[in-house]
Order: structure tokens, then sequence, then C-alpha cells
């Protein structure tokens, strides 16, 4: 049977940037990165919050066994941001609570 | 309904253990499949970025690439030759025993569901069955991580998990960093970060060198692991990176920016013998944005546990598999390399994947004198660095141990003394300690401890209570459902 490799044919190696949006904010980053890295490389180090004490989550065991990195891609939830590779016109979404807005209560 | 893969010997894990075993499996003559969670070879020691962006790694901040790069072309070949079919970018959550129809053994059944749901990864790699006469067990393990003040901020990493990020990504994941724990691979992650353009504000390892003096002799045996030593020696002095022994972070201080609370700091101490902070010792480093901590590994036990293989307690503290010198673990057919025999390396482990390799493909395994001198080696470093006896103390009632179901030290120890649950999985029904979505993976040698109580080490029933996790993975209800249909 054929091996399933990573890159696909429409993949593109040797674009020098990846476009994808983290909330609907549009972002650059570069290829081959995970979505973990793409987001802490743009200072962006938390998108999840806790259930209980709405505390800020984000890469911690960087191989995916904490799940701290939970996020939703291309409406696909619940995966591990540390293992997902960015992709042309990744849609990824976080689940903190307003930043910056100071409020308590945001979604869980 | 899904399609399922049949083989003389499955081999789970493409590490340094897993793809010793299908390289060697296949050279003496078995059909193997390789399934692994990452998307390509490497495990976590050979991490290195996607071929796809840079189809020729040069291997520079690795050690033993040579090896990678002879198991690689041996394990290209195989596969080139049809003997080896790999599976990457697939998890197996479930691993069966079949029943027995026919005198025949009746081997093995591994269910696997894709790593990153097909929506997200963009890939066609649907969940597979493998169905195999002999196993391979190489699942590695993890960082084995000690809860204290403040470890839940972003920018608090596994030590490990650092590696892994500057590995995989070519980019750090922050500008200053402080690494600390014990061992010495907090060594690697401390020059790697450097090399890579990050400043290390130190490194702080709560033992002392002189806790190799008794294992000196050990150590001799293995002479590379001082060359490497001198290695990182020589980075540390490049790039003036603090070693400090007897040392701790007793507490990861934390700003809000942006509306986001992260790390901006640590605060340290030096520790007795015992690891108790000793007064009038604390110190503050101050602008710093990444915090690795490295406490030693924990072996992934849960697929070998699920088939009820004999387990014993290793030199760290880590429940482990027992095998045999053919590295077959008391269930026949079942085969166990790497970590999960013993933290002990990539060299070893890569030695004790040629033999269960080997054995699995029914080949004759001679006695390895190097496995015993590098076996004798983790053992003396295990003696050296171990989970200090008073890290308890480090705690305070509102420190978080659980992360997932944010479960407190408090909250543990009140469940200890006044309901009685003293091991973890008590805990779990208890307080939820460990009943989250790492199923207790980053919490569960903490739990145990503290269930256990101040300065007592948790005993094998307590962590193989921990690590028995009825799905290795999380899969989709539809998978599980599939289960019925497809049993027969
Ligand atoms: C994050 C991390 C970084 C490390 N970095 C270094 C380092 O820089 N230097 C050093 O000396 N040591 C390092 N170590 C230790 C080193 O990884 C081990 O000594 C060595 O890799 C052990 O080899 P192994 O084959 O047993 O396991 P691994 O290399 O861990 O390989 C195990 C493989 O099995 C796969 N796997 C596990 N469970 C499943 C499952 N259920 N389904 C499918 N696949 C599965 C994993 O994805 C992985 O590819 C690191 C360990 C960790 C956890
Ligand atoms: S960082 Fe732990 S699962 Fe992603």
């Amino acid at each position: 049977m054929s091996t399933p490799t990573r890159g696909t044919a429409e993949a593109t190696p040797s674009a020098a940037v990846v476009r994808v949006s983290f909330d609907g904010r549009p972002l650059e980053v570069a290829p081959g990165q995970s979505v973990g890295a793409a987001l802490t490389a743009q200072s962006i180090t938390a998108w999840r919050a806790t259930r209980k004490g709405e505390r800020p989550r984000g890469l911690f065991c960087g191989i995916g066994v904490c799940f701290d990195c939970l996020l939703t891609v291309d409406g696909a939830a619940n995966q591990r941001a540390c293992l997902v590779e960015v992709r042309e016109g990744m849609e990824i979404e976080g689940s903190c609570p307003e930043v910056p807005s100071e409020e308590p209560g945001g979604r869980a | 309904m899904k399609p399922i893969v049949s083989t003389d010997v499955a081999v789970l894990g493409a590490g340094p253990a897993g793809l010793a075993a299908a390289v060697s499996a296949a050279e003496t003559g078995a059909a193997v499949v390789l399934v692994d969670a990452g998307a390509q070879p490497g495990g976590q020691f050979w991490r290195h970025r996607p071929e796809t962006v840079v189809p020729e790694p040069d291997g520079r901040g690795h050690h033993g690439w040579k090896s990678y790069l002879d198991l690689r072309a041996r394990f290209d070949a195989a596969r080139h030759q049809g003997l080896i079919t790999y599976l990457p970018g697939l998890q197996v959550w479930m691993a069966q025993q079949n029943q027995p129809t026919q005198a025949d053994d009746a081997g093995f059944t591994l269910r696997t569901t894709p790593t990153v749901a097909v929506a997200a990864s963009g890939a066609g790699v649907g969940a597979q069955a493998i169905v195999a006469r002999r196993l391979v067990l190489c699942p590695g393990g993890y960082d084995r991580q000690l809860p204290v003040p403040g470890w839940d901020l972003p920018g608090v990493m596994a030590a490990g998990g650092i590696q892994a990020f500057i590995k995989a990504n070519g980019i750090l994941p922050g500008k200053r960093f402080v690494i600390a724990g014990t061992g010495p691979f907090l060594l690697p992650v401390a020059a790697n970060i450097a090399e890579a353009g990050g400043k290390v504000l130190a490194v702080l390892e709560s033992s002392s060198p002189t806790a190799w003096l008794p294992h000196l002799r050990a150590a001799a045996g293995v002479p590379e692991k001082a060359l490497e030593g001198a290695q990182y020696a020589a980075v540390f002095a490049r790039h003036r990176i603090p070693y400090r022994t007897r040392s701790i972070v007793t507490e990861v201080l934390g700003s809000r920016i942006l509306g986001m609370d992260r790390v901006s700091g640590v605060r340290t101490a030096k520790v007795d013998v015992e690891g108790s902070a000793r007064p009038g010792t604390e110190r503050i480093y101050e602008d710093v944005d990444v915090v690795g901590f490295g406490w030693g590994f924990t072996p992934q036990m849960e697929l070998p546990l699920s088939f009820g293989i004999e387990t014993r307690i290793d030199a760290d503290g880590s429940l482990v598999g027992v095998v045999d010198e053919r590295q077959e673990s008391s269930v026949p057919g079942l085969y166990l390399a790497g970590e999960v025999t013993g933290v002990g390396g990539a060299t070893l482990a890569v030695l004790e994947g040629t033999a269960a390799g080997t054995a699995a493909a029914g080949g004759a395994v001679v006695p390895e004198k190097t496995a015993a001198r590098h076996r004798r080696f983790a053992e003396a470093m295990h003696g050296a660095h171990p989970v200090p006896a008073a890290w308890q103390d480090w705690l305070s009632p509102e420190t978080t141990v659980c992360r997932c179901e944010e479960v407190t030290a408090g909250q543990i120890m009140e469940a200890r003394e006044s309901l009685g649950a003293h091991d973890a999985r008590t805990l779990k029904s208890f307080i939820r300690a460990g009943m989250g979505w790492c199923q207790s993976r980053v919490c569960g040698f903490a739990s145990a401890c503290l269930g256990a109580g101040p300065g007592v080490s948790p005993t094998a029933e307590s962590l193989s209570g921990i690590a028995k996790r009825p799905l290795a993975a999380p899969v989709g209800i539809g998978e599980l459902a599939a289960l019925d249909a497809d049993d027969h």
C-alpha cells in the first residue's frame, strides 16, 4: 500500500510566507512551523482559558502530551497547536476571553 | 469499514528505538508496519524541521546525527523494497491481544486515529487498524514535572518542549530563558538555546556535581558521554551561561501584558541535600520570558500496561516494563524498547530497538556489552540526579498541581488527610486530579508523591494506577462505535 507523506502536491514548500488568520486577524508566518510556534513567534503566548479559573494557556509540553495548547483549526475543535503545521489560508481560533479587555468572564 | 493492514511485525514509534526495531526486523526478513504519531521519522531525539521545507537537514543541534542518517538510509531502503510500510501521523489509541482462533499464536491489533484532524492537517490520513503477529512498542516518554507556584503561567514550558520547539521550528520560543530541574539533559537544552541566539540567564540544577563521585566508574565506562559533557562546557563558557548547582526555582513570577498573564521572572534559592530552600539565599531573575522545567522523563506506559505486563520501579522512580535480554515482555510476542524499559538515552534506545526488532522477526539476538554499559551509566545518572526529597515543601496550598482540572496542592493534601486518598487513582475519583485532557500525564507523578506524603516515594501500584489509561489518545465517538462493528 502507498505511504502517506507530509506535504501533498498543493503544498508550496518554497513559499517565503504562509498567510493564516488567528481569531480573524491576518498573520504572515513562516512555512513549516507549528501553529503554536507561529503564534509564539508573533508574541501570542496564550490562546485558551481554563474552564474554572479562566487561566491563560499556550504551549507547555511542546510534544502533544499536555493538551494545554488546544485550539480550533479550520473548524476542527481541540487540535494541539504544537502538532498542527501551518498551511496557507488556515483559520485558527483560540478560546481566550477577549484580549486585551480587562473585564472578567469572557467565553470559556 | 476502515482499512486493516496485516503484517508480521508491527512497531509503534519512529524514535531511536522504533526506527532501529523496524529496520532490524525488516533486515531479518519480516514484513513490518511502523506506525508513529509524528509526521516524519525521528521521535523526540531526532526531531527536525519538516522535510517539505528543509529536505536535507544538516543535523545542527543534534547528537548522534550520523546514527540517524544510517538508520534513516536503511529505513528508506527497506521501504523502497516494500519491506516496511510506514504510517506516520497516526496515534495508536488502543492495543489488544487477538483471540486465538487456531493453534497459532493470535497476535495483536492496534487501533489508530489521525494525530491531527484530517480537516486541520489537509492530509488524507484516515484511521487504520493494524494486525500483527508480533508487536514492538517504542512509545518513548515525556518530561517529568514537579509543580511550583506560578508554573502554569504561559511562558513556562517543559525543558524537552523547548528543545522540541527549536528542533522542529528552527526558531526560539522567547528571548530570555531560565532552565531548571535536574539531570544532564538540562545542558543540551541550554546549549541549543544559546547556539540559536537566545540568552540563558541561568541553568539551575537541584543536585550537586559531587553527587557524581560515587558513580565515576559507571561514567568512565561510557567515554562518549564525557566528550558530550566537554562540548557543553565549551558552549556554556562561550555564551557565559551560569550553571548553578543545588539551586531551584521557588516561584515563577508573572505580570499582566496586554490583559494576559505571562512569565516575567523567577525567584530562586539554594537548597540543601534534601532539597529544602536555605534561608537567605533568595535571588530574583527579571525580564525572563521562558522558563523551562525538567525533572527527568516519564516513560509512556499506558499501552504496555494495557496488556498487563510485568513492571518495576526503575532507578529514577519511574514505572517501566520488565523485559528479557531479547526485549520481550512478560506477554509472549510483545517486545518493548527505549524509554519504556528504563530512561537511558538514545544510544541505548537504538541498541534495545535493534535487539527487539531482530527478536520479533525471529532472528538471534547477541547480548550487547555496550547496552549493559549504557544501562549502568543511566543508573548512575539517575542516582546523581534524584527528585529532591523535600520538593513538596516548595508548594503553597494554592499551587496548581493538575493543570487540566485546576486542582491545587491544598486540595490534594486535604483529600489525603481527611479522606485517606493516598494513591493517585483515589485522588482522581475524589477531587478529579489527573482527570482532564492529559489524563494525568503531566501531574501524575507529582500527585502520586503528594498522595504518598512528604518524603515517601509512590508505590508501583500508585504509579501504574495513574498510568493505566483506557484510551491512549482521544478518539471520536465514531471510532469507538466502530469497534463493535469490526470485532467478530
Ligand atoms: C520533548 C523531548 C525532548 C528530548 N530532547 C532530547 C535531547 O535533545 N537530547 C537528549 O539526549 N535526549 C532528549 N530527550 C530524551 C530522548 O528523547 C530519549 O532518550 C530517546 O528519544 C528515547 O527514544 P525512544 O525511541 O524510546 O522514544 P522517542 O524518541 O520518544 O520516540 C517515541 C515515538 O513514539 C511515538 N508515539 C508515542 N506514543 C504513541 C502512540 N500512542 N501512537 C503512535 N505513536 C506514538 C512518538 O510520537 C515518538 O515519535 C528528549 C525527550 C523528550 C520527551
Ligand atoms: S504543548 Fe502540550 S499538547 Fe501541545
